[in-house]
């Protein structure tokens, strides 16, 4: 039994540990410039964690087999602890674990703490039941203003736009689909119209909540390789569990040269106008 | 041990409740179905005398700009068209005429008695669109839903006077049979797996309605003869009554013109 | 609450067989309806998920009965994906309440605590005998959810909203099934409230004499910081749960904001904040896991100790760890928050307090490695279970070291690894944590013991299953598998894992499969097992010094006198190699 149970954990252990070893499911590919951080911070965490479920899963298996009850009359060692060991890897624990958040901080503060800059591109997220809408402001530079009353899916008004009398509204461009130039950076705004929602495009180690109420910034670059892959194709999902149409909430990203984009900005708002 | 015998009677009980008060609500859905205010005792319709009451449905003013259905989220609907999706709501003829008006008989019928059709009006999903658009059916008809599409639809009506009620539709699921219980003109239908998906139905208490056809006209048939107020409901434009009055056998005239500006 | 009556005048005949069996203050006979009550809804719950997984993996077929079960969920047998969503809502609320929260603290703490400080009964008997009932009706309103309007609500046991408050325009299930489900979790907060007090008191004033704090079981220090924090975080989601009711009810606006437009209806409220649900309903649900977990954790330390014949490595840090454990489980609830449009700031911090949190974690299984360590380990089922629970602790707890940090965070959030991580971590390990307490205390609960021989075939199969079931779920984390999909067809890159999900399937299969052992086990044992002795396992406290099972009074008006520690096994120069809490006589060794 003893021996049993030590080699169940101990192959438990190896396989688990042989999977993310040999990368047999693996992170996506990364095609955004601040992703390598975020990978950084995990293989950082993976390998830390790694030796500590090694060790303990396999002095747990060891334990359980050399300490078995052989039946001989070799009685358990009595001791109640000791605070110099309880001491050390308390302290021990402590530094690793508060260690490596701390070496993640600056991976969130690139990420979170610093606005947009000024010249990134601007795009509207909105989010519904069950669908993503997307929304370029334009030449003016300028989101017009949406109203409830208007918004209308079946009139293809989801975003409740009122492009005779809005003059800021007239050249927005919505679409269904998000295109980004590559080698740009690109601010996100989120807003939902309904229930929460999230925007994930696992791709680009972008992750955020769409919170109704609220309009929440977030912004990102796609590296050259971004275009590498599937023809620079990827998906937008919904992660934010949002109602029964939750599992097919999503959109494509297309990432384009600045120059496709252009034109694609340009055959958007012809079909538009 | 007798306490988790007890425990079990105790839950037995309550599973027995439980599906007792299940097994009402179904037999209550049931007789709720039948049509309620079918007025008692009413004439019956002579065939021989009854007449009709056409028409058609324009729009006067500048031709709306519909928008593009973005479908893009969903490839299935993307491959059932070969050319860009359009909103129906406010779609107008190039000579003013109105497709998908719901014309209705609203008063004057209800001395007459119109028993519910047995025949199901059928609500296909094709293309990731509602087939038809708008449609009409009788209190206590039945709506007869199917899909034709190989992706899950939803069938979300947004009544005011009847139950809501919200169900997928799995490809290879079997048709979703429903009934309305009250008149309501016009009950709003959502997909909400397609946000862009919209069908209007209208629930009248005779079948006295028709929906205006591609070229805007419409005909309804096996009028009694009598003085009516006929309705005409559009999606965009808002709704219109007239005053017609039907001759024995005879065929009435009822043309509506939508203005811009009006509307829901 | 008819059900009562009904249950009531069944057993009508002898009318002592009420005031004793089901309307009892005896906190034997309470703390059994508990366990009864928690092994009804683990058994409906892992029914749930054996549909959940099946329709993930064969999203089409057709599941026989289920379309007899939910005429419109499951359509021809077809699940919808509302109906997946229901299940999901449901097997988690009924996991996380009426399983994790009330087996391993109501029911072992209602048997077992006053026992163990030597006490006639809790402080307050009336109490309860109130709060289990009002528990049971919780369950019965949830419960009636799944036979109403459209069914049970979609919106995920932690009901986010504005999805949970706006009504049945948010999809099926939100209109009457969302509003039993808060009214179920309103019952099931009092109930709560009402136990954490009576533990509470009964722990601090009704000890014996002798059995200062730290001569405590570390069972009854589990019990009683689990009190506390239930206490302190039922309080808060009761609050949010009447919030949360009057926006569905009473037209306020708590959690909705102005201008939402749900399928293209406008909604009337205005003014509300979803982040102030997600706050309130985290700062209980985070500490809820400290109390799902904290039991289990006192549990596996008391059996660890006796089947090790080895006192307790580390008493102290023990107690201490678990008090670090209680009071830091208040300061991380933002670490469920990181991308949900808090500041990013505040954000850190909580991933600071979350990180700190792994220490004592790591300080309790450092511990138990340390108990094991030159023992003499008697591995029967119970001791099986408790090293199971080690290992899958250290598994599933590891992983929540990725989830702490937000860059990292950001890639693995609600998807399959977190599925995975409180799955192994507080799901599986206190389930282990049950059934390691199961085949301990049997004996004392029902007088005979259970099938050695069956236990360990369950364990086994329990072991390796969850493995292969919850495991993987970290691999497909990795992928940004998102959870809560009813199906993975429609998104491309989730096709290619489902041959994972299937194996996923399959394991859950066996491993729900291999629970019917435990049930006949458990059952067949209660009549037929073998007679127990008063103290079968040779263990210390004080429960093993009264008759199996216990006088209705536990101690025949006896008030024991504790000499000692409730861990001295293997003292040297003493008789044999345990020593009873209340054994007067001196030993050699201390």
């Amino acid at each position: 039994m003893a021996l049993a149970i030590a080699l169940v954990i101990a192959v438990i252990t190896v396989i688990s540990v042989y999977v993310f070893w040999a990368h047999v499911w693996w992170l996506p590919v990364d095609v955004s410039t601040h992703g390598a951080s975020i990978d950084h911070q995990f293989m950082m965490t993976l390998i830390m964690t790694g030796i500590v479920f090694v060790l303990a899963q396999l002095g747990l298996a060891y334990f359980v087999w050399k300490y078995r009850d052989r039946g001989d009359r070799r009685p358990a060692k009595y001791s109640h602890g000791n605070n110099a060991l309880e001491i050390t890897w308390t302290t021990a624990a402590f530094i690793v674990f508060v260690g490596l958040n701390l070496l993640g901080y600056r991976s969130w503060a690139s990420m979170r703490f610093t606005p947009a800059a000024a010249d990134a591109l601007r795009v509207e997220v909105w989010g519904e039941q069950f669908q993503f809408y997307f929304r370029y402001p334009g030449p003016d530079g300028q989101f017009g203003p949406t109203h409830v009353n208007l918004m209308n899916d079946a009139t293809g008004n989801a975003l409740g736009l009122d492009r005779d009398n809005d003059p800021a509204s007239k050249d927005d461009i919505v679409t269904a689909t998000l295109a980004i130039p590559v080698n740009r950076e690109v601010e996100l705004i989120l807003h939902s119209k309904d229930v929460g929602h999230s925007f994930y495009v696992r791709e680009l180690r972008v992750h955020q909540d769409l919170v109704p109420g609220m309009a929440i910034p977030i912004h990102f670059t796609a590296s050259e390789d971004a275009l590498n892959y599937n023809g620079g194709r990827y998906e937008i999902v919904c992660t934010q569990l949002c109602g029964l149409g939750h599992y097919k909430m999503r959109a494509f990203l297309q990432v384009m040269t600045q120059e496709d984009f252009d034109k694609w900005l340009k055959q958007q708002a012809e079909e538009q106008q | 041990m007798k306490i988790p015998r007890a425990l079990w009677v105790a839950g037995m009980a309550v599973t027995l409740l439980l599906a007792g008060c299940s097994k009402k609500q179904e037999t209550a859905e049931e007789t709720s179905a039948v049509p309620s205010e079918q007025p008692a005792g009413g004439t019956p319709v002579d065939p021989a005398t009854a007449g009709e009451i056409t028409g058609k449905v324009t729009f006067n003013g500048p031709k709306p700009k519909l928008a593009v259905l973005h479908m893009d989220q969903d490839p299935v609907c993307v491959q059932k068209h070969s050319s860009p999706v359009y909103a129906e709501d406010g779609e107008v003829n190039g000579n003013g005429t109105v497709p998908n008006a719901f014309v209705y008989v609203k008063e004057g019928a209800d001395k007459y008695t119109f028993p519910a059709p047995t025949e199901a009006v059928t609500l296909d999903q094709n293309g990731c669109l509602y087939k038809p658009h708008v449609l009409g059916i009788m209190v206590g008809q039945t709506l007869h839903i199917i899909s034709s599409d190989p992706t899950t639809h939803n069938i979300h009506p947004l009544p005011k006077n009847n139950p809501e009620w919200n169900q997928s539709q799995a490809p290879g699921a079997p048709p979703i049979d429903k009934k309305f219980a009250r008149p309501e003109v016009m009950i709003p239908v959502k997909c909400n797996q397609h946000p862009w998906m919209r069908a209007y139905i209208g629930v009248v208490k005779n079948p006295l309605y028709a929906v205006t056809g591609e070229d805007g006209t419409f005909t309804i048939k096996g009028v009694p003869p009598g003085d009516y107020t006929v309705e005409a409901w559009t999606a965009t434009w808002g709704t219109q009554d007239q005053k017609v009055a039907v001759s024995p056998k005879g065929t009435a005239t009822a043309d509506f013109t939508f203005k811009p500006g009006a509307g829901t | 609450m008819e059900a009562h009556a009904v249950a009531t005048h069944a057993h009508a005949a002898p009318t002592g067989f009420i005031r004793k069996y089901i309307f009892s203050l005896d906190h034997k006979v309470i703390g059994k309806q508990y366990y009864f009550l928690a092994l009804f809804s683990v058994v409906v719950g892992i029914l749930l998920s054996v549909l959940m997984r099946w329709h993930l993996v064969w999203p089409d077929a057709r599941i026989p009965l289920l379309d007899k079960l939910s005429p419109t969920g499951a359509p021809g047998g077809i699940m919808t994906p509302e109906y997946y969503l229901s299940l999901l809502t449901m097997h988690g609320t009924l996991m996380v309440f009426f399983v994790l929260t009330t087996a391993p603290q109501s029911g072992f703490g209602n048997f077992l605590l006053p026992i163990q400080i030597g006490a006639e009964d809790m402080a307050f008997p009336r109490l309860n005998m109130l709060s289990f009932w009002v528990t049971f009706a919780g369950l019965v309103v949830l419960l009636s959810s799944f036979f109403v309007g459209d069914g049970p609500p979609l919106s995920g046991w932690t009901a986010y909203t504005p999805l949970s408050a706006v009504g049945s325009v948010a999809g099926p299930g939100e209109g009457t099934g969302q509003t039993l489900w808060v009214i179920s979790i309103a019952l099931f907060c009092v109930g709560s409230l009402l136990g954490a007090l009576n533990f509470i008191t009964t722990t601090l004033d009704l000890r014996t004499r002798g059995l200062t704090l730290m001569r405590l079981p570390l069972t009854c220090w589990a019990w009683f910081i689990t009190a506390v924090l239930a206490l302190l975080s039922f309080a808060v989601l009761f609050a949010a749960g009447v919030l949360l009711l009057l926006d569905r009810v009473g037209g306020t606006s708590f959690f909705v904001p102005a201008g939402l437009v749900v399928s293209d209806q406008r909604i009337a409220h205005s003014g509300g904040s979803p982040l102030l649900w997600q706050h309130l309903f985290w700062f209980f649900g985070h500490p809820e896991v400290y109390i799902a977990i904290l039991p289990g954790m006192g549990i596996t330390s008391h059996v660890l100790s006796t089947f090790s014949r080895k006192p307790i490595f580390g008493y102290r840090a023990m107690v201490y760890a678990m008090m670090a454990i209680g009071f830091l489980g208040f300061m991380v609830w933002g670490h469920h928050m990181f991308v949900s449009g808090m500041s990013p700031y505040v954000g850190f911090a909580f991933s600071v307090f979350t990180m700190a949190i792994g220490v004592p974690s790591a300080i309790k299984t450092f511990n138990w490695l340390g108990t094991l360590w030159g023992g003499k380990l008697r591995l029967n089922t119970a001791m099986l279970f408790a090293i199971g629970f080690v290992s899958l602790f250290v598994s599933g707890g590891l992983s929540g070291l990725f989830l702490a940090q937000p860059p990292v965070d950001t890639n693995l959030h609600a998807t399959y690894f977190v599925v995975g991580h409180f799955h192994l971590v507080m799901g599986v390990a206190a389930i282990f944590g049950m059934f390691a307490g199961t085949f301990f205390w049997f004996p004392k609960m029902f007088g005979r013991m259970m099938n050695e021989t069956l236990g360990k075939i369950h364990f086994w199969i329990t072991f390796v299953g969850v493995y292969c079931i919850f495991m993987p779920m970290h691999f497909l984390g990795l992928e940004g598998n998102i959870r809560r999909y009813s199906r993975f067809t429609d998104v491309n890159f989730l096709v290619p894992l489902i041959p994972l999900h299937k194996f996923m399937t399959i394991a859950a299969f066996v491993t729900a499969g291999a629970q019917f052992i435990f049930l006949f086990n458990l059952f067949w044992s209660m009549f037929k097992g073998e007679k127990a002795t008063e103290n079968p396992w040779e263990a210390t406290s004080l429960e093993w010094t009264v008759p199996s099972p216990p006088p209705f009074d536990n101690f025949a008006g006896r008030h024991p006198v504790v000499y000692r520690g409730p861990y001295e096994f293997s003292v040297p120069g003493a008789p044999k190699d345990y020593v009873m809490q209340d054994a007067p006589e001196p030993v050699a060794a201390h």
